[in-house]
């Protein structure tokens, strides 16, 4: 038969010669192995006192941007709902009333905007998607809860808080390009 | 018989008793500490500092659990399998020699709670009332996997003190007493002369097997093995009484231990105690160090082959008791009997 690779060996069923079969030496060789561990240094760590560091690239709970000047950037465009392959996100586009300047940056904003933990799988396709640079993952974990429904993320619980002092820090996951991109004062949102 | 002597023997046996459950008790929380350490882990370490208050949590917890007995059982052999299993372990610790005797106020009182000549016997006999405990917990559950597990404890722990006891019969020929304060005495001194090992290299082995076989420890724990018996003999027991059965095993491996070292390893004797020139207390309480370094190893030794080695098939086990170990033992008294005929010719 052709080989594919050359990592397959061939079994042979081998006679045991008579120290193999008193089994001894291969007890002492498990033994040395096993005590070798005893002097190794732990994996685990003693955890709510000691956390382990995330990766910079960690994608956990999302949160929805606010600009500058506290208005949240989101427009409720749908891109982000139609890129997740989960079909985790929701949303209810409303206009902005006059007077609403302040809180919402464009136009059209999403009265109601939902995630759902269960089914999201932390791709960040919808961050990738977003035009408007409004929602980010972040290195935050979404907590065990005890009812499924806790799990459905509304606004109340996305948006990050308007003042400066509580802003999410996203800088990790904004990229070279989107770093790049935002030089370009020549677009509107650049502002 | 004076009141003296009755409150001498009185606070050995308190004193050893109470240091056999605590060293029975912190055997559990060695276990699992070797058992983390052994597999990178950081075991227990939530009670107390370093997780030392673990036994007591475990115990407190076992006291809490509710106590059931079956409908279907036979309730007093129920209740009477963990006694059983409880006392006879506690019994071995009588004949083991703790340390040679200390002289005060110009009497000598030996660490020794009773040096019956039989010893040796005495230790067989009591061990091998154990295996009561665990069949009739077993079989008075009324449970198919306890009465299995029950099953395979005694015929294995039968099959085993065949092989141990001859494998001793071959040291005792050697030593020429069946006294375990004798057989200690024996190995004293430091100019070369040598533990009991030395001379019975392969007697050790078989013995050493042997106990892990009568302790149904790994890779010998198919009464209770889990994955094929639920629990094996104590499937049924809950609360305390499943706390005997685990804690009878922990004392049978700190006995174990003790006799091992105490039978091959010169018990409390250690190498060159008589050139230290130390007076004779000291001597004799640094030998109570050295026989507790030494079955703290073997403890030790006990929970390093369970993370080592798997567990045997039930056949593997039979094949090795009955074909492998008894002819071994055998031909270890023919070989000693030769070796002593010679040496006594010439």
């Amino acid at each position: 038969m052709q080989l594919l690779t050359n990592r397959s060996k061939i079994v042979v069923k081998k006679q045991m010669n008579f120290w193999e079969k008193i089994y001894l030496p291969a007890i002492l060789g498990g033994l040395a192995i096993t005590i070798k561990h005893l002097f190794r240094k732990q994996t685990t760590i003693s955890y709510p006192e000691q956390k382990r560091a995330f990766s910079a690239t960690y994608r956990g709970e999302h949160v929805l941007k606010r600009d500058e000047n506290g208005a949240e950037r989101c427009t409720a465009c749908g891109l982000c709902a139609v890129s997740c392959p989960a079909e985790a996100i929701t949303m209810v586009a409303a206009e902005r009333k006059p007077g609403e300047e302040k809180m919402y940056r464009e136009e059209k904003y999403a009265s109601v905007y939902e995630i759902n933990m269960l089914r999201c799988i932390f791709c960040g396709y919808c961050e990738e998607a977003c035009p408007k640079e409004a929602i980010f993952l972040t290195d935050r974990k979404v907590p065990s809860l005890f009812e499924r429904n806790e799990f459905i993320y509304g606004k109340d619980k996305l948006v990050e808080p308007v003042e400066k002092s509580k802003r999410v820090d996203v800088s990790k996951r904004q990229t070279q390009e989107v770093a790049e991109f935002k030089k370009h004062t020549e677009y509107a949102h650049n502002h | 018989m004076d009141m003296h002597f009755l409150l001498y023997k009185f606070i050995l046996v308190v004193v050893i008793f109470a240091i056999t459950l605590l060293i029975a008790m912190y055997s559990t929380y060695a276990e699992r500490k070797v058992a983390a350490f052994l597999q990178d882990r950081l075991g227990p370490n939530r009670a107390g500092p370093f997780g030392i208050l673990q036994p007591l949590a475990d115990g407190v917890k076992m006291f809490m659990k509710e106590e059931i007995i079956p409908n279907v059982s036979n309730k007093a052999l129920f209740v009477l399998g963990p006694c059983i299993a409880m006392l006879t372990a506690c019994m071995t610790g009588v004949v083991i020699p703790w340390g040679d005797s200390l002289i005060i106020g110009g009497k000598s009182y030996s660490l020794q709670i009773s040096d019956i000549n039989i010893g040796v016997l005495y230790a067989f006999a009591v061990v091998s009332i154990g295996v009561y405990g665990i069949m009739i917990g077993g079989w008075a559950s009324n449970n198919k996997y306890s009465l299995l597990g029950a099953l395979r404890a005694s015929s294995q722990m039968i099959s085993y003190e065949v092989a141990m006891g001859l494998s001793i019969i071959a040291l005792v020929m050697m030593t020429g007493s069946i006294s375990v304060k004798e057989i200690a005495e024996q190995q004293a001194g430091g100019h070369w002369n040598m533990w009991n090992v030395c001379y019975q290299p392969l007697g050790f082995l078989i013995f050493l097997i042997c106990a892990f076989a009568e302790t149904n420890r790994t890779p010998f724990d198919l009464p209770e093995c889990e994955t094929e018996l639920v629990g094996g003999y104590h499937t049924e027991y809950s609360s305390m009484k499943l706390g005997f059965y685990l804690f009878a095993e922990y004392i049978n491996m700190f006995i174990s231990s003790a006799i091992i070292s105490t039978l091959y390893f010169g018990g409390y004797n250690f190498p060159f105690m008589n050139d230290l020139g130390l007076s004779h207390n000291w001597i004799t309480v640094l030998g109570v160090i050295a026989l507790v370094i030494k079955f703290t190893f073997f403890i030790f030794f006990f929970m390093w082959i369970r993370w080592t080695i798997p567990r045997f098939r039930y056949d593997q086990l039979m094949n090795l008791g009955w074909k492998i170990l008894i002819p071994l033992s055998i031909a270890n008294i023919i070989l000693t009997g030769v070796v002593l005929y010679f040496k006594s010719r010439f």
